[in-house]
């Protein structure tokens, strides 16, 4: 059968088109929670009606967000079974428990505390409404960590051992499985890259209003939580991607060789900035080097060497056999170089925003603005931005707000499809982890349903996205400004007979 | 008991828990499209379930995850076997899923229209699909020496597991339209309580003769028992709805629904997917099952994490206790584009 419509590559192109798209809507689920969350804590803390404001504005297109994620989330728990059968029964026993705990505790804590926030603001009194939009938060990121810990095993499998008899993987060690350096430090990137994600789509929306002097008190608030986010965040993504990266030189050497076009084994190995190869000859054609650098990026010095493509593909083959082990190189080592880039670009982005809109450190009297006024770009203590320049920094501001997500699914491209041929690494080839059963036309069938939901889908979201985005947030109800001071209970508002009619008031919010 | 065992309980529970909850939340879609006679009727039935169906979902994402670790092999056969099914059953999850978010999101007729043929269809069709998937699992379909599904979608179309989807769809919508009666106020409630009374007559027969087909092809008759308290749950349902004891006929409806599903399951014991190729090439439970380690680490982790789950859903069920009518219904509100450009 022609390798293009062999059920192995069907199955993966389904595999790679759903998992990239439900990442889509991952990280910025997994950060706004915690955003939204810590501006319903300030309006909580401070009663201040800007950070309400920005609470409703802000939950509502986490809400459009997570709706999305959820949905495309089922697809993922079910394709394992449905086109890798063979994968699951020689992994279930180690993979599925990760998965169960993942449903029982995270999944059941995030989907009952969401439907208490969205229908609870006339429910609940302020502080426990806030302890369920933190529940949320507390609940994806912990989904995160289980399903990060499946994955990483399947990248690094420890705490387990192959059954003769029946030929299948046994858990032997839960607590490796879920500690593992590898599980750690993905999941350290991974949440730090979706901050990342959520503090650019924080600042991208906010400078658009602010461009536009819009909805200003609130605007300015969200752009000072987005940068600070975003600062820290991609400081800590970086942080965390050098510590997997320095991992992954150990446990796929392939990888990261691909990762560099690095074909020769050499010390000091230099980092490529630039390359094209030669996949079949085996070495570059073009390469633009910095000498030393990959060394250090492998090995904390400049000397070190690390091996190179062909010398790998040499060690695996006496390990495992004969056969090619090399990924699709250009594939890993450009994914590669599109996640850093876009995530350094991002970063570079924010950093810029943090030094410009500070408010008092290092900037003269006269630029400082007030609480509802737009921020006035200084580059210098005495030296504003001019207005032209100034308006480009917004503008740019929103035209890169999506760079980490960009990033962040280049990145997942890079790590899946740089393990290849392995499902899980040492242990199972991709190609004997399909389901036999399944013939080719269903996972066409599949492969074009899945592709032409998503792809309706897609449109509708970021419509939605684009016109509650751009519309801002809303105007406070007087059911908002008060809350029930108990369960269930009447507004806390002032005057007698509060209890009156109180079973016909309508809901602060209903689908 | 050992703990294969266990597990293939606590699977059949975790179903249970499924079918029960959302079986109503299905329910309610189905009869957005009959039941309500408006708009403003259509949007009190979704919000009567508005902030639970999300958590009543993850029932079955823990189902199927505890199959993946407890039986690999069951989840192996069981989702690539039935493929096509589960597709469809995965459109109509996403369908609805976004439907519910995202109707109210617009104010344009058109839109809410199009989200409420969405919810309309998508439960309607999810509700007959579930039926046929757990007929064709418990009657047996045709499993290959290697444990792999070797039929084709006609194989899963047999008379039997049809009347299956139908058995489904209709105890789902009896259930959701006693949910509806008890969870409603005004006309709409006094409408949902009468045709609870007249699918409770038909669709009960249906389910009746349904279980009674099952247990006579059965290999035992340790079913037998769930058949008898079907019949008397549906009977309680009938009673207490004409009665107009609301809570009683949803309870009695609950049962209902438990009791099919803990017939399948009886039935099904020891195995897990029979063969009907070859008796020695069915799964059974002893043989799918996962090592003991990872039955007892996940013995633990259930232990402990139930209980809690159940605390915190049937919390947020007493939040949202009270009943809803159209004059509960919150002013719609949209982004500011919707009333001209924002100031």
């Amino acid at each position: 059968m022609e390798l293009a419509l062999a059920p192995e590559t069907l199955a993966r192109w389904q595999f790679g088109i759903t998992t990239v798209y439900h990442f889509l809507f991952v990280p910025l689920t997994l950060s706004l929670a915690s955003l939204t969350a810590g501006l319903q804590t300030a309006w909580v803390r401070t009663g201040k009606e800007k950070y309400l404001r920005a609470t409703k504005f802000w939950g509502k297109l986490f809400l459009i967000n997570i709706a999305m994620g959820v949905v495309t989330g089922i697809v993922q728990e079910f394709q394992f079974g449905m086109n890798w059968s063979d994968y699951s029964r020689f992994v279930g026993d180690v993979f599925g428990a990760p998965l169960a705990f993942e449903a029982l505790i995270a999944f059941f804590f995030e989907s009952t505390f969401i439907g208490l926030w969205i229908f609870g603001w006339d429910k609940l009194p302020p502080k426990l409404h806030l302890a369920t939009i933190w529940a949320v938060a507390v609940g994806s990121v912990l989904s995160a960590y289980f399903i990060l810990a499946a994955n990483s095993w399947m990248q690094h499998p420890v705490g387990y051992r192959v059954d003769e008899e029946t030929g299948r993987a046994e858990l032997t060690d839960i607590v490796r499985v879920l500690t593992q350096n590898t599980a750690v430090a993905q999941f350290a990137h991974t949440i730090t890259a979706a901050f990342l994600v959520g503090g650019a789509f924080l600042v991208g929306i906010s400078a658009y209003h602010l461009l536009r002097r819009r909805h200003v008190a609130v605007m300015r608030t969200s752009l000072r939580l987005g940068l600070v986010t975003m600062v820290v965040a991609g400081a800590l993504t970086a942080f965390s991607g050098d510590r997997l990266g320095k991992i992954m030189y150990e446990q796929q050497p392939m990888k990261m060789a691909a990762a560099e076009a690095l074909w020769e084994t050499e010390a000091p190995a230099p980092f490529s900035l630039f390359a094209v190869g030669d996949v079949d000859a085996g070495h570059n054609v073009v390469s633009v080097e910095v000498p030393g650098l990959l060394s250090f990026l492998a090995h904390d010095n400049f000397s070190d060497p690390v091996p190179g493509i062909n010398d790998t593909n040499e060690e695996l083959r006496e390990a495992y056999g004969p056969g090619d082990y090399r990924p699709n190189i250009p594939l890993a080592y450009w994914s590669f170089r599109w996640m850093i880039g876009f995530g350094m670009a991002s970063v570079a982005v924010g950093a810029a925003g943090l030094w410009l809109t500070r408010r008092r450190f290092l900037l003269a009297e006269t630029l400082r603005t007030g609480e509802d006024e737009v921020p006035r770009l200084a580059l210098t203590r005495h030296l504003p931005l001019g207005p032209a320049l100034t308006r480009w920094y917004w503008r740019i501001a929103t035209l890169t707000m999506l760079f980490p997500l960009v990033a962040s699914s280049w990145g997942w491209i890079f790590t899946e499809t740089g393990r290849q041929p392995w499902v899980v690494y040492g242990v199972l080839e991709t190609a004997d982890a399909v389901s036999p059963g399944v013939s080719t036309s269903e996972v066409i069938t599949s492969l074009v349903v899945f592709t032409a939901l998503y792809g309706l889908l897609a449109v509708i979201e970021v419509r939605l996205i684009v016109r509650y985005a751009k519309a801002g947030p809303p105007e406070l109800t007087e059911a908002d400004r008060h809350p029930p001071t108990r369960i269930g209970g009447p507004p806390s508002l002032p005057g007698p007979r509060q209890d009156a009619g109180s079973e016909d008031r309508p809901m602060a919010f209903s689908y | 008991m050992e703990l294969h065992t266990l597990w293939f309980v606590v699977i059949a529970v975790l179903w249970v828990g499924y079918f029960f909850l959302e079986g109503f939340d299905f329910g309610i879609g189905v009869l957005t499209g009959t039941l309500a006679r408006d708009r403003a009727e259509r949007r009190v039935l979704i919000n009567t379930i508005g902030p639970v169906w999300d958590g009543n979902e993850v029932w079955l994402l823990t189902a199927a995850g505890a199959t993946f670790a407890a039986f690999p092999d069951w989840y192996a056969t069981l989702f690539s076997g039935f493929y096509l099914p589960l597709l469809l059953i995965l459109v109509c999850l996403i369908v609805r899923g976004v439907a519910f978010e995202y109707r109210a999101k617009r104010p344009e007729e058109r839109w809410q229209r199009r989200w409420e043929h969405a919810i309309l269809w998508s439960s309607l069709t999810v509700s007959v699909l579930w039926g046929v998937l757990f007929a064709n699992m418990v009657r047996g379909v045709p499993i290959d020496a290697e444990g792999e599904f070797a039929g084709d979608l006609g194989d899963l179309l047999s008379p039997y597991a049809l009347l299956g989807g139908a058995v489904s769809l209709a105890l789902f919508t009896l259930h959701g339209a006693l949910f509806a009666a008890l969870k409603t106020v005004g006309e709409i409630r006094e409408r949902a309580r009468r045709l609870a009374g007249r699918l409770g007559w038909g669709g009960g027969a249906l389910t009746v003769g349904f279980l009674g087909w099952t247990l006579a092809e059965a290999e035992h008759g340790r079913g037998a028992p769930a058949l008898v308290v079907a019949v008397l749950a549906l009977l309680g349902a009938l009673v207490a709805n004409a009665r107009g004891r609301e809570g009683w006929a949803f309870l009695s409806s609950g049962v209902l629904v438990v009791a099919v599903v803990a017939l399948w399951f009886l039935t099904l014991y020891p195995q897990l997917m029979p063969s009907s190729l070859d008796p020695a090439w069915s799964l059974t439970a002893a043989e799918s099952a996962s090592s003991p380690y990872t039955l007892r680490i996940m013995t633990w982790c259930a232990a402990f994490a139930t209980p809690v789950v159940l605390l915190y859903q049937g919390w947020t069920y007493w939040v949202f206790r009270k009943r809803i009518g159209t004059h509960h219904l919150a002013p719609a509100a949209h982004g500011a584009a919707d009333t001209g450009t924002p100031a």
